[in-house]
Protein backbone atom coordinates (compact mmCIF):
# COMPACT_ATOMS: atom_id res chain seq x y z
CA UNK A 1 0.00 0.00 0.00
CA UNK A 2 2.82 2.39 1.15
CA UNK A 3 4.81 1.71 -2.11
CA UNK A 4 1.94 2.32 -4.07
CA UNK A 5 1.36 5.29 -2.53
CA UNK A 6 4.95 6.62 -3.13
CA UNK A 7 4.77 6.14 -6.77
CA UNK A 8 1.68 7.49 -7.07
CA UNK A 9 3.18 10.55 -5.75
CA UNK A 10 6.37 10.06 -7.23
CA UNK A 11 4.72 9.93 -10.57
CA UNK A 12 2.78 13.15 -10.34
CA UNK A 13 6.40 14.63 -8.53
CA UNK A 14 7.97 13.96 -12.13
CA UNK A 15 4.69 14.76 -14.40
CA UNK A 16 4.14 18.48 -12.82
CA UNK A 17 7.52 19.44 -10.87
CA UNK A 18 9.48 17.51 -13.67
CA UNK A 19 13.44 17.50 -13.57
CA UNK A 20 14.02 20.46 -11.66
CA UNK A 21 12.18 21.63 -9.14
CA UNK A 22 13.70 25.05 -8.40
CA UNK A 23 12.11 26.21 -11.55
CA UNK A 24 8.41 25.44 -9.81
CA UNK A 25 9.77 27.34 -7.00
CA UNK A 26 10.46 30.08 -8.14
CA UNK A 27 7.64 30.44 -10.54
CA UNK A 28 5.62 30.21 -7.33
CA UNK A 29 6.87 32.53 -5.55
CA UNK A 30 6.96 35.12 -8.24
CA UNK A 31 3.40 34.52 -8.65
CA UNK A 32 2.95 34.89 -4.87
CA UNK A 33 5.19 38.39 -5.03
CA UNK A 34 3.29 39.87 -8.28
CA UNK A 35 -0.14 38.99 -5.83
CA UNK A 36 1.06 40.59 -3.26
CA UNK A 37 2.47 43.77 -5.32
CA UNK A 38 -0.71 43.83 -7.02
CA UNK A 39 -2.84 43.85 -3.60
CA UNK A 40 -1.28 44.91 -1.22
CA UNK A 41 1.04 48.19 -3.19
CA UNK A 42 -1.22 48.60 -6.05
CA UNK A 43 1.60 48.03 -8.02
CA UNK A 44 0.72 46.51 -11.37
CA UNK A 45 3.41 43.96 -11.67
CA UNK A 46 2.93 42.34 -15.37
CA UNK A 47 6.42 42.33 -15.88
CA UNK A 48 7.17 40.29 -12.99
CA UNK A 49 6.09 36.76 -13.89
CA UNK A 50 7.56 37.10 -17.34
CA UNK A 51 11.24 38.21 -15.99
CA UNK A 52 11.12 35.66 -13.50
CA UNK A 53 10.52 32.62 -15.74
CA UNK A 54 13.37 33.65 -17.97
CA UNK A 55 15.61 33.79 -14.90
CA UNK A 56 14.38 30.47 -13.81
CA UNK A 57 15.38 29.16 -17.08
CA UNK A 58 18.43 30.93 -17.31
CA UNK A 59 19.39 29.03 -13.69
CA UNK A 60 18.14 25.95 -14.35
CA UNK A 61 20.44 25.82 -18.18
CA UNK A 62 22.89 26.93 -15.84
CA UNK A 63 22.71 23.90 -13.18
CA UNK A 64 22.10 21.76 -15.98
CA UNK A 65 25.38 22.30 -18.29
CA UNK A 66 27.90 23.93 -16.05
CA UNK A 67 31.27 21.25 -16.18
CA UNK A 68 29.01 19.08 -18.50
CA UNK A 69 30.36 20.20 -21.93
CA UNK B 1 -8.29 34.60 -28.04
CA UNK B 2 -10.54 32.75 -30.80
CA UNK B 3 -10.91 29.25 -31.23
CA UNK B 4 -8.45 28.68 -34.09
CA UNK B 5 -4.82 29.79 -32.10
CA UNK B 6 -6.27 27.21 -29.44
CA UNK B 7 -6.91 24.25 -31.21
CA UNK B 8 -3.96 24.53 -33.43
CA UNK B 9 -1.84 25.22 -30.07
CA UNK B 10 -3.64 22.20 -28.75
CA UNK B 11 -2.92 20.31 -31.68
CA UNK B 12 1.06 20.59 -31.79
CA UNK B 13 1.33 20.08 -28.09
CA UNK B 14 -1.06 16.88 -28.97
CA UNK B 15 0.57 15.90 -31.98
CA UNK B 16 3.63 15.75 -30.40
CA UNK B 17 2.32 13.23 -27.36
CA UNK B 18 0.56 10.54 -29.92
CA UNK B 19 3.98 10.77 -32.01
CA UNK B 20 5.41 9.17 -28.90
CA UNK B 21 2.34 6.71 -27.92
CA UNK B 22 2.05 5.74 -31.25
CA UNK B 23 5.87 4.47 -30.99
CA UNK B 24 4.87 2.26 -28.24
CA UNK B 25 1.92 0.83 -29.54
CA UNK B 26 3.87 -0.34 -32.96
CA UNK B 27 6.33 -2.30 -30.85
CA UNK B 28 3.83 -3.38 -28.99
CA UNK B 29 1.41 -4.30 -31.80
CA UNK B 30 4.38 -5.13 -34.64
CA UNK B 31 6.56 -7.65 -31.78
CA UNK B 32 4.41 -9.19 -29.81
CA UNK B 33 0.81 -9.45 -30.83
CA UNK B 34 -1.97 -6.78 -31.75
CA UNK B 35 -5.18 -8.43 -30.03
CA UNK B 36 -3.31 -7.59 -26.52
CA UNK B 37 -2.13 -4.41 -27.73
CA UNK B 38 -5.40 -3.04 -28.52
CA UNK B 39 -6.95 -4.40 -25.23
CA UNK B 40 -4.15 -1.63 -23.22
CA UNK B 41 -4.74 0.57 -25.50
CA UNK B 42 -8.74 0.90 -24.91
CA UNK B 43 -8.30 0.50 -21.33
CA UNK B 44 -6.15 3.14 -20.92
CA UNK B 45 -8.52 5.19 -23.43
CA UNK B 46 -11.12 4.95 -20.83
CA UNK B 47 -8.71 5.66 -17.74
CA UNK B 48 -8.13 8.71 -19.63
CA UNK B 49 -11.92 9.27 -20.36
CA UNK B 50 -12.95 8.98 -16.75
CA UNK B 51 -10.46 11.68 -15.36
CA UNK B 52 -11.76 14.07 -18.31
CA UNK B 53 -15.00 13.37 -16.95
CA UNK B 54 -14.40 13.81 -13.75
CA UNK B 55 -11.91 17.00 -14.03
CA UNK B 56 -13.48 18.50 -16.82
CA UNK B 57 -16.56 19.97 -15.63
CA UNK B 58 -14.97 20.17 -12.13
CA UNK B 59 -12.24 22.61 -13.06
CA UNK B 60 -15.02 24.86 -14.93
CA UNK B 61 -16.72 25.84 -11.58
CA UNK B 62 -13.58 27.28 -10.29
CA UNK B 63 -13.56 30.94 -10.28
CA UNK B 64 -11.88 32.30 -13.41
CA UNK B 65 -9.65 33.73 -10.87
CA UNK B 66 -8.49 30.71 -8.84
CA UNK B 67 -8.35 28.84 -12.13
CA UNK B 68 -6.34 31.24 -13.92
CA UNK B 69 -3.62 31.34 -11.22
CA UNK B 70 -3.64 27.60 -10.64
CA UNK B 71 -3.66 26.47 -14.01
CA UNK B 72 -1.04 29.55 -15.35
CA UNK B 73 1.28 28.14 -12.75
CA UNK B 74 1.34 24.97 -13.88
CA UNK B 75 1.24 25.40 -17.89
CA UNK B 76 4.34 28.12 -16.86
CA UNK B 77 5.88 25.04 -14.84
CA UNK B 78 4.86 22.72 -17.56
CA UNK B 79 6.40 24.59 -20.35
CA UNK B 80 9.41 25.61 -18.81
CA UNK B 81 10.25 21.97 -18.26
CA UNK B 82 9.69 21.45 -22.43
CA UNK B 83 11.72 24.65 -22.85
CA UNK B 84 14.64 23.24 -20.88
CA UNK B 85 15.01 20.08 -22.42
CA UNK B 86 14.11 21.48 -25.87
CA UNK B 87 16.80 23.58 -25.56
CA UNK B 88 19.38 21.11 -23.57
CA UNK B 89 18.59 18.79 -27.49
CA UNK B 90 19.06 22.00 -29.58
CA UNK B 91 22.16 22.73 -27.93
CA UNK B 92 23.98 19.23 -28.11
CA UNK B 93 23.81 18.61 -24.61
CA UNK B 94 21.10 16.27 -24.55
CA UNK B 95 20.82 13.40 -27.45
CA UNK B 96 18.04 14.42 -29.95
CA UNK B 97 14.71 12.15 -29.21
CA UNK B 98 15.22 10.15 -32.02
CA UNK B 99 11.55 7.87 -32.10
CA UNK B 100 13.37 5.12 -34.42
CA UNK B 101 15.82 4.43 -31.62
CA UNK B 102 13.26 4.70 -29.44
CA UNK B 103 10.95 2.07 -31.12
CA UNK B 104 13.90 -0.05 -31.49
CA UNK B 105 14.70 0.10 -27.59
CA UNK B 106 11.40 -1.07 -27.21
CA UNK B 107 10.98 -3.45 -29.36
CA UNK B 108 14.32 -5.13 -28.37
CA UNK B 109 12.57 -4.77 -24.60
CA UNK B 110 9.48 -6.80 -26.33
CA UNK B 111 11.40 -9.36 -28.20
CA UNK B 112 12.90 -10.53 -24.87
CA UNK B 113 9.86 -10.48 -22.59
CA UNK B 114 8.25 -13.94 -21.59
CA UNK B 115 4.66 -14.58 -22.89
CA UNK B 116 2.61 -14.68 -19.93
CA UNK B 117 -1.37 -14.91 -19.99
CA UNK B 118 -3.04 -12.87 -17.35
CA UNK B 119 -6.42 -11.69 -16.30
CA UNK B 120 -7.76 -12.73 -19.62
CA UNK B 121 -5.45 -11.19 -21.56
CA UNK B 122 -3.07 -13.32 -23.66
CA UNK B 123 -0.07 -11.31 -23.67
CA UNK B 124 0.28 -9.36 -20.43
CA UNK B 125 2.99 -7.57 -21.61
CA UNK B 126 2.07 -6.45 -24.98
CA UNK B 127 -1.02 -4.86 -22.83
CA UNK B 128 0.74 -3.28 -19.95
CA UNK B 129 3.20 -1.77 -22.39
CA UNK B 130 0.36 -0.30 -24.49
CA UNK B 131 -1.88 0.72 -21.46
CA UNK B 132 1.39 2.43 -19.66
CA UNK B 133 2.85 3.82 -23.29
CA UNK B 134 -0.68 5.98 -23.90
CA UNK B 135 -2.10 6.31 -20.31
CA UNK B 136 1.26 8.61 -19.71
CA UNK B 137 1.63 10.49 -23.27
CA UNK B 138 -2.46 10.59 -22.76
CA UNK B 139 -2.41 12.47 -19.45
CA UNK B 140 0.09 15.33 -20.86
CA UNK B 141 -2.70 15.62 -23.66
CA UNK B 142 -5.64 15.40 -21.20
CA UNK B 143 -3.71 18.27 -19.06
CA UNK B 144 -3.67 20.30 -22.10
CA UNK B 145 -7.06 20.35 -22.89
CA UNK B 146 -8.38 20.62 -19.56
CA UNK B 147 -6.25 23.67 -18.81
CA UNK B 148 -6.16 25.85 -21.98
CA UNK B 149 -10.20 24.74 -22.92
CA UNK B 150 -11.26 25.99 -19.06
CA UNK B 151 -9.05 28.90 -19.39
CA UNK B 152 -10.52 29.81 -22.58
CA UNK B 153 -14.31 28.95 -21.74
CA UNK B 154 -13.98 26.48 -25.24
CA UNK B 155 -13.17 22.90 -24.01
CA UNK B 156 -14.51 21.90 -27.35
CA UNK B 157 -12.38 23.56 -29.40
CA UNK B 158 -9.35 22.02 -27.10
CA UNK B 159 -10.71 18.64 -27.57
CA UNK B 160 -11.19 19.09 -31.23
CA UNK B 161 -7.55 20.19 -31.40
CA UNK B 162 -6.23 17.28 -29.69
CA UNK B 163 -8.44 14.68 -31.45
CA UNK B 164 -7.30 15.91 -34.94
CA UNK B 165 -3.83 15.43 -33.78
CA UNK B 166 -4.72 12.46 -32.87
CA UNK B 167 -6.34 11.07 -35.75
CA UNK B 168 -3.84 12.67 -37.94
CA UNK B 169 -0.92 10.36 -36.48
CA UNK B 170 -3.27 7.58 -35.94
CA UNK B 171 -3.85 7.88 -39.55
CA UNK B 172 -0.42 8.41 -40.62
CA UNK B 173 1.37 5.42 -38.52
CA UNK B 174 -1.36 2.82 -39.96
CA UNK B 175 -0.20 4.04 -43.71
CA UNK B 176 3.60 4.36 -42.92
CA UNK B 177 3.61 1.25 -40.17
CA UNK B 178 6.89 2.90 -38.46
CA UNK B 179 7.69 5.05 -35.90
CA UNK B 180 6.95 8.94 -37.35
CA UNK B 181 11.04 9.75 -37.26
CA UNK B 182 10.96 12.15 -39.58
CA UNK B 183 8.70 14.70 -37.95
CA UNK B 184 11.04 17.31 -36.27
CA UNK B 185 9.94 16.08 -33.17
CA UNK B 186 12.55 18.72 -31.07
CA UNK B 187 11.48 21.87 -33.01
CA UNK B 188 8.18 20.67 -32.38
CA UNK B 189 8.41 20.44 -28.57
CA UNK B 190 10.25 23.88 -28.68
CA UNK B 191 7.40 25.54 -29.67
CA UNK B 192 5.07 23.68 -27.76
CA UNK B 193 7.19 25.21 -25.17
CA UNK B 194 6.86 28.75 -25.68
CA UNK B 195 3.09 28.73 -26.09
CA UNK B 196 2.58 26.64 -22.79
CA UNK B 197 5.11 29.23 -21.09
CA UNK B 198 3.38 32.09 -23.09
CA UNK B 199 0.27 31.11 -22.24
CA UNK B 200 0.90 29.61 -18.47
CA UNK B 201 2.63 33.17 -17.61
CA UNK B 202 0.11 35.44 -19.42
CA UNK B 203 -2.90 33.63 -17.36
CA UNK B 204 -0.57 32.88 -13.82
CA UNK B 205 -0.31 37.09 -13.67
CA UNK B 206 -3.47 37.49 -14.48
CA UNK B 207 -4.54 35.20 -12.10
CA UNK B 208 -2.52 37.17 -9.48
CA UNK B 209 -4.48 40.33 -10.31
CA UNK B 210 -2.47 42.17 -13.04
CA UNK B 211 -4.17 43.80 -15.87
CA UNK B 212 -1.55 43.20 -19.36
CA UNK B 213 -0.63 46.04 -21.21
CA UNK B 214 -3.31 45.69 -23.98
CA UNK B 215 -5.36 43.15 -22.69
CA UNK B 216 -5.48 39.97 -24.45
CA UNK B 217 -3.42 41.35 -27.25
CA UNK B 218 -0.21 41.61 -24.77
CA UNK B 219 -0.08 37.33 -26.07
CA UNK B 220 1.02 38.63 -29.38
CA UNK B 221 4.42 40.21 -27.65
CA UNK B 222 4.86 37.37 -25.35
CA UNK B 223 4.69 34.53 -27.51
CA UNK B 224 7.61 36.07 -29.71
CA UNK B 225 9.45 37.35 -26.90
CA UNK B 226 9.74 34.25 -25.24
CA UNK B 227 10.54 32.70 -28.23
CA UNK B 228 13.52 35.16 -29.07
CA UNK B 229 14.69 34.33 -25.32
CA UNK B 230 14.56 30.73 -25.75
CA UNK B 231 16.52 30.77 -28.63
CA UNK B 232 19.11 32.73 -27.80
CA UNK B 233 19.44 30.57 -24.61
CA UNK B 234 19.89 28.19 -27.46
CA UNK B 235 22.43 30.01 -29.53
CA UNK B 236 24.63 30.87 -26.60
CA UNK B 237 24.72 26.76 -24.88
CA UNK B 238 25.50 25.65 -28.62
CA UNK B 239 28.42 27.82 -28.92
CA UNK B 240 29.50 27.23 -25.08
CA UNK B 241 29.36 23.47 -26.02
CA UNK B 242 31.27 23.68 -29.29
CA UNK B 243 33.84 25.80 -27.43
CA UNK B 244 34.39 24.00 -24.59
CA UNK B 245 34.20 20.25 -26.87
CA UNK B 246 36.82 21.95 -29.15
CA UNK B 247 39.02 22.56 -26.08
CA UNK B 248 38.41 19.25 -24.64
CA UNK B 249 39.14 17.07 -27.03
CA UNK B 250 42.32 16.36 -25.38
CA UNK B 251 40.87 15.74 -22.35
CA UNK B 252 39.09 11.93 -21.41
CA UNK B 253 35.39 12.01 -21.47
CA UNK B 254 33.35 13.10 -18.47
CA UNK B 255 31.07 10.76 -17.01
CA UNK B 256 27.97 12.71 -17.51
CA UNK B 257 28.73 12.91 -21.10
CA UNK B 258 28.72 9.04 -21.07
CA UNK B 259 25.36 8.72 -19.08
CA UNK B 260 22.73 11.35 -19.14
CA UNK B 261 23.83 13.02 -22.23
CA UNK B 262 22.52 10.61 -24.62
CA UNK B 263 18.91 9.85 -22.05
CA UNK B 264 15.60 11.13 -23.47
Amino acid sequence: MMRALKSFGAFWYDFVIGDDWQVAAIVVVALAVTALLVHAAGVNAWWLLPLAAFAALAWSLHRATAGKS
Amino acid sequence: MTALPLVLTVFVACAVEAIEALTIVLAAGLTREWRSTFQGLAAALLVLAAIVAVLGPTITLLPLTALRLVVGALLAIFGLQWLRKAILRAAGYKALHDEASAYLREVAAAKAAPEVRRRGVSDWYAFTLSFKGVLLEGLEVVFIVITFGANQHNIGAAVIGAAAAVVVVTVTGIVVRAPLSRVPENALKFAVGIMLTSFGTFWGAEGAGVRWPGSDAALLVLVPVVAAVSLGYAAWLRRAHRISAVAGRSEPRTAWSETEGVTG
